[in-house]
């Protein structure tokens, strides 16, 4: 992983979004993706505040990584991600203050996202500038993905509509059932069914991929 | 003579000695004991509740066959267990499902594919399945369409009529207007108990009448294959609770009988909580499973949210099945208990 000259700039971007998408191929962060997720805009705001941070973090502890200490790296990592959480949640409860009531809590909860961590320890501590900018970007888009996606599925089975956020205050809520077609898929429960099922599908589609990425080599 | 009985002797591992039962016929047995609660139903719900049975037995049947074919094994369809599934899931559904305006007709189909797909092909197939896979189809769908879910008919005993009036179930009555209110609908009190052993009153399909199910679970009683365990304490503590806490005016003020002879808690009791697979095996076990499913039916009957608990308590005890098996197995034979031998350092 740590090793930069071999890979470009791009494929460690793409790395983050396809073969180790936090939520679907390292099952990590699970919690934010099953609690806000029945509501695309939640789910898209959080995806992008997750984005933020891990960027942020990977070029702060890269640029750092030459004076840290070894020893006294962890505390180090947390103080810098806690940094930036604060950054992230109080930009959100001044700019997107509806987003914020509901996913607030889970904006503060970033600070102990194992994938965040891991990419600081794994990657930022160990890489320059412009490698951890792309893993950073990679990782986030990959998670921002990921909420997407869940946020989308739910929400569209579970309520019939799908709300869709044309700017920071606004949002343009689009009805496809007046019936709620499949309740619990906005419930608790449906986000463990909505993320074990998109899991399934995604690893599915790597399964066929690799499938004939072998027959045509 | 000696060549001639060598060459009869075959050699096989244990079991030398097999009984002719199969987990087919044990499948058809049950599905047999099943039906006369099943022609009660029909009975009173008329030919709705034969087309949503009919309609979820299919849909069960088809999506095994379906997941079967898409894994690549072979087809377990004779083994009943789907045909079963299917039976205990449209049995456990309202009579009024078969509506076109709203339309509800796919509800014991999706209910079908969770049931069969997700909680017991997704978990190893029959014997694997954590959950009983009727119950939760039944869950399932009363989370996803609580409204149409709890539209329940009043029985008819007009075998076409496909316009009924709807109405509460005894247990509603009694959760929101209490027993005097329940006695009133129902005349006396002697009346009430006759149309709630005969069947004759709004429920899910299969579950109304308590005779016709006492009837099925008795013969499965009588051919072994379930044993008292779990039915006599799930009962038991259903009518110790509902005799202590079920009166409004104080403790040891409640009727039992009202609370064993209605809602679910028959169908629940012999048939439901039985199942091999998601209930302990070891006797002991099964009475501490039936007391925990009748305590948990009883606190949500009385405390929580749900006028019926049954469902929901055999699902949380179902959970509890292999932790249970495990606290009360049998100590081998012979076997010396080791003495906790301090880790040296």
């Amino acid at each position: 992983m740590s090793s930069t000259s071999t890979t470009s700039l791009k494929d460690l971007f793409l790395n983050g979004i396809i073969k180790e998408n936090t939520i679907f191929k390292l099952a990590l962060s699970l919690c934010p993706s099953i609690a806000v997720t029945n509501n695309l805009k939640n789910g898209i705001f959080m995806g992008a505040a997750v984005l933020f941070v891990q960027t942020m973090v990977n070029i702060t502890i890269s640029l750092m990584r030459k004076v840290i200490h070894p020893k006294v790296r962890l505390p180090i990592f947390m103080l810098v991600i806690s940094g930036w959480v604060t950054v992230t949640s109080m930009l959100m409860a001044a700019f997107v203050p509806d987003v914020y009531a509901k996913v607030g809590l889970y904006i503060q909860l970033i600070v102990a996202f194992a994938s965040i961590l891991a990419r600081a320890e794994m990657f930022a501590s160990k890489n320059s500038f412009m490698p951890s900018m792309a893993d950073g970007l990679g990782m986030g888009v990959g998670f921002l993905f990921a909420l997407t996606v869940i946020s989308f599925f739910r929400e569209l089975v579970g309520k019939g509509t799908l709300t869709i956020p044309t700017s920071l205050s606004s949002a343009h809520v689009i009805t496809f059932m007046h019936t709620k077609p499949l309740l619990i898929m906005v419930l608790p429960a449906g986000g463990f069914l909505a993320v074990g099922i998109l899991m399934a599908f995604f690893n599915w589609i790597d399964v066929r991929y690799m499938k004939k990425g072998a027959v045509s080599h | 003579m000696e060549s001639t009985k060598k060459e009869q002797l075959i050699v096989s591992v244990s079991p030398h000695i097999k009984s002719d039962e199969t987990t087919s016929r044990i499948m058809w047995t049950v599905s047999l004991a099943l039906m006369p609660a099943m022609l009660s139903g029909l009975y009173f719900f008329g030919l709705k509740a034969l087309f949503i049975t009919a309609l979820s037995i299919i849909s069960c049947m088809v999506f095994e066959q379906w997941y079967m074919k898409m894994v690549g094994k072979t087809s377990v369809l004779s083994d009943g267990s789907g045909f079963l599934t299917g039976l205990l899931l449209g049995m456990n559904m309202p009579a009024s499902l078969w509506s076109f305006s709203p339309f509800t007709v796919h509800i014991p189909v999706i209910a079908s594919f969770f049931a069969i797909v997700i909680t017991k092909q997704l978990f190893g197939g029959l014997g694997y399945n954590v959950f009983n896979p009727a119950l939760i189809g039944r869950a399932f769908a009363l989370i996803s369409w609580p409204k149409a879910m709890t539209i329940w008919n009043e029985p008819t005993a007009a075998f076409l009529a496909m316009d009924a009036k709807t109405t509460a179930t005894p247990l509603g009555i009694l959760k929101e207007e209490g027993l005097s209110k329940l006695i009133e609908v129902f005349g006396d009190k002697m009346n009430l108990y006759m149309h709630l052993l005969s069947g004759n009153r709004a429920g899910s399909i299969g579950e109304t009448s308590a005779i016709a199910i006492l009837i099925g679970g008795l013969f499965l009683l009588y051919k072994k294959y379930i044993s008292w365990h779990i039915p006599v304490s799930f009962l038991a503590t259903v009518a110790l609770m509902a005799w202590i806490f079920g009166g409004k005016e104080g403790l040891f003020q409640g009727d039992p009988i009202v609370h064993l002879i209605s809602g679910g808690m028959m169908l629940g009791a012999w048939f439901m909580a039985t199942d091999y697979v998601t209930s302990p095996s070891v006797r002991n076990g099964q009475i501490l499973f039936g007391i925990g499913c009748g305590f948990l039916t009883m606190i949500i009957r009385l405390k929580g949210g749900f006028p019926e608990g049954v469902m929901f308590a055999i699902l949380i005890m179902n959970c509890f099945a292999p932790l249970i098996d495990r606290g009360f197995k049998a100590k081998v034979f012979g076997a010396v208990k080791q003495p906790k031998v301090k880790e040296a350092k």
